[in-house]
């Protein structure tokens, strides 16, 4: 198993560490209730090592990125980036993840851990006559995400970096090559580092000397799972699209050259979607995890639980789940299967927890 | 005196004569977390060695429960679902089901509490 340039810190730290997309990953230190809220509250740090970076280089970069990208990264600016998909011909989701545009010649791709393999290849495949690069930078950056409403003065006063002038989805890069962006994936503000292994250790070190609280991939699920974000594996899949999730916001139908499954969508949105991913508030203590079943009250399934958590912010049990559009109304009733037992649950908005994104 | 027994899947069994008291050992409970439910089963119900007969659950996750002995469930410790952290302050206290022991023989294929402890120190 894999191990980011942190691992031993991790261990000094008591962390506990579980397998992570083929990383030997820290699920919490201090615990991840207390986790969770110094990001809400105040800040914290992630090793985030774990996730991939891939550079596109040449002169058709734009068209490139934008062939295989769902959202349209013509209208970035330099130090811009935006959240899209990469999809199939079949509207399929291959990934998600971040574009930055340092120029109209060399962008930067930021895709999911357990994706690395997979995504490269089909970057690859799809290469076909676009004069373009293709360069995996996995091994030369690691990660940090600091997340929470104090980072901004966390990273100048820790680290001396200065973000103020960073709007949300915007970045810089220091002297040193250190990309610094004001992205996430908590529902607050903060920022995510990318750099060689050493600089991040010696940040890394500096942060939590200075008591900012390192946090763990357990709260992380639970964060972004309150913003009602996304992950893939559980809410986004080879099996399902974007607009499934209801990320149709980042899907531009009508980008001038299309994009890899841009027919199939816009024909799954011409027909209209079967299932919808919504969110869940479930009457009962016991918490609906993924796979679990989702039955309409006639006792039939319409559906699966593809996260839920006890959330921690709202005090009670929530989940997102992928059902049957007929079941999408905002109040409807369904049910949910938790093991033996059946528990009741209503339709909900599954932005559980609204960011506090600085914009 | 009673002893106490221990499953791989960190259930403990604490025995009075032929009932036994199961619960979750202190290493679980601190892996868990806080429990926010515990998933029991009902008086009267069989329970199977090895088998599966509830859950609990922390925000971080759900685990199946196992049975350390064959038996029928006595009694379910109703103070767990108002205040399922009963079970992070005093784990050997905080038992989740009591049980009828139909085989005691069954007891010798588990873990005494040293041997537990040194199954925790290497399972980690």
């Amino acid at each position: 198993m894999k191990q980011t340039c942190l691992y031993n810190s991790h261990l000094e730290l008591n962390a506990q560490m579980a397998p992570f997309a083929g990383y030997d990953m820290p699920i919490e230190y201090a615990g991840l209730d207390s986790e969770h809220t110094a990001v809400r509250t105040s800040v914290g740090v992630f090793d985030v090592s774990h996730m991939g970076e891939v550079d596109i280089k040449g002169p058709d970069t734009l068209a490139f990125v934008n062939h295989i990208f769902t959202n349209d990264a013509a209208v970035l600016i330099d130090g811009q980036c935006a959240y899209g998909m990469m999809t199939a011909q079949d509207g399929g989701t291959v990934d998600d993840l971040l574009v930055y545009r340092h120029n109209a010649d060399w962008f930067m791709l930021v895709i999911n851990a357990a994706n690395i393999d997979k995504d490269l290849a089909w970057i690859r495949a799809n290469k076909s006559n676009y004069r373009v690069d293709i360069i995996d930078r996995c091994d030369d950056f690691s990660q940090l995400a600091v997340q929470g409403p104090s980072s901004e003065e966390t990273l100048n006063a820790v680290l001396g970096i200065d973000c103020s002038d960073l709007g949300f989805y915007t970045f810089k890069v220091l002297p040193t090559g250190t990309i610094v962006s004001r992205t996430g994936y908590t529902g607050e503000d903060g920022f995510e580092i990318y750099a060689p292994a050493a600089e991040i250790i010696e940040y890394w070190n500096k942060l939590i000397a200075a008591g900012v609280a390192p946090c763990g991939l357990g709260c992380r699920d639970t964060l972004r799972f309150e913003a009602g974000l996304p992950l893939y594996g559980d809410e986004l899949a080879d099996d399902i699209t974007p607009l499934e999730a209801g990320l149709g916001m980042f899907v531009k139908l009508d980008k001038a050259d299309g994009f890899i499954g841009c027919d199939a969508l816009a024909s799954q949105k011409e027909d209209g979607l079967k299932r919808k991913l919504v969110g869940l508030e479930l009457d009962t203590p016991a918490t609906a995890r993924h796979g679990f079943e989702v039955l309409n009250n006639e006792g039939e399934i319409i559906g699966t639980i593809t996260t839920g958590y006890n959330s921690l912010t709202l005090g009670k049990n929530i989940a997102m789940a992928l059902i049957d559009a007929r079941y999408a109304a905002l109040g409807t009733d369904v049910q949910v299967k938790i093991r033996r037992k059946t528990a009741p649950a209503k339709v909900i908005k599954k932005r559980f927890y609204t960011p506090n994104y600085k914009k | 005196m009673s002893k106490i027994y221990y499953l791989p899947t960190h259930e403990y069994i604490k025995v009075d004569g032929n009932i036994g008291y199961v619960g979750v050992s202190e290493y679980a409970a601190k892996q868990l977390g806080a429990v926010t439910y515990v998933d029991m089963p009902e008086e009267g119900d069989e329970v199977v060695a090895g088998e599966e007969f509830g859950a609990i659950e922390s925000r971080k996750a759900a685990s199946d429960l196992f049975s350390p002995v064959d038996g029928e469930v006595i009694e379910v410790n109703a103070e767990l679902e108002d205040d399922p952290k009963l079970i992070n302050n005093d784990p050997l206290e905080a038992w989740i089901i009591k049980v009828s022991i139909a085989d005691p023989a069954q007891l010798e294929g588990l873990m005494d509490g040293e041997a537990y402890a040194k199954f925790c120190e290497t399972a980690h």
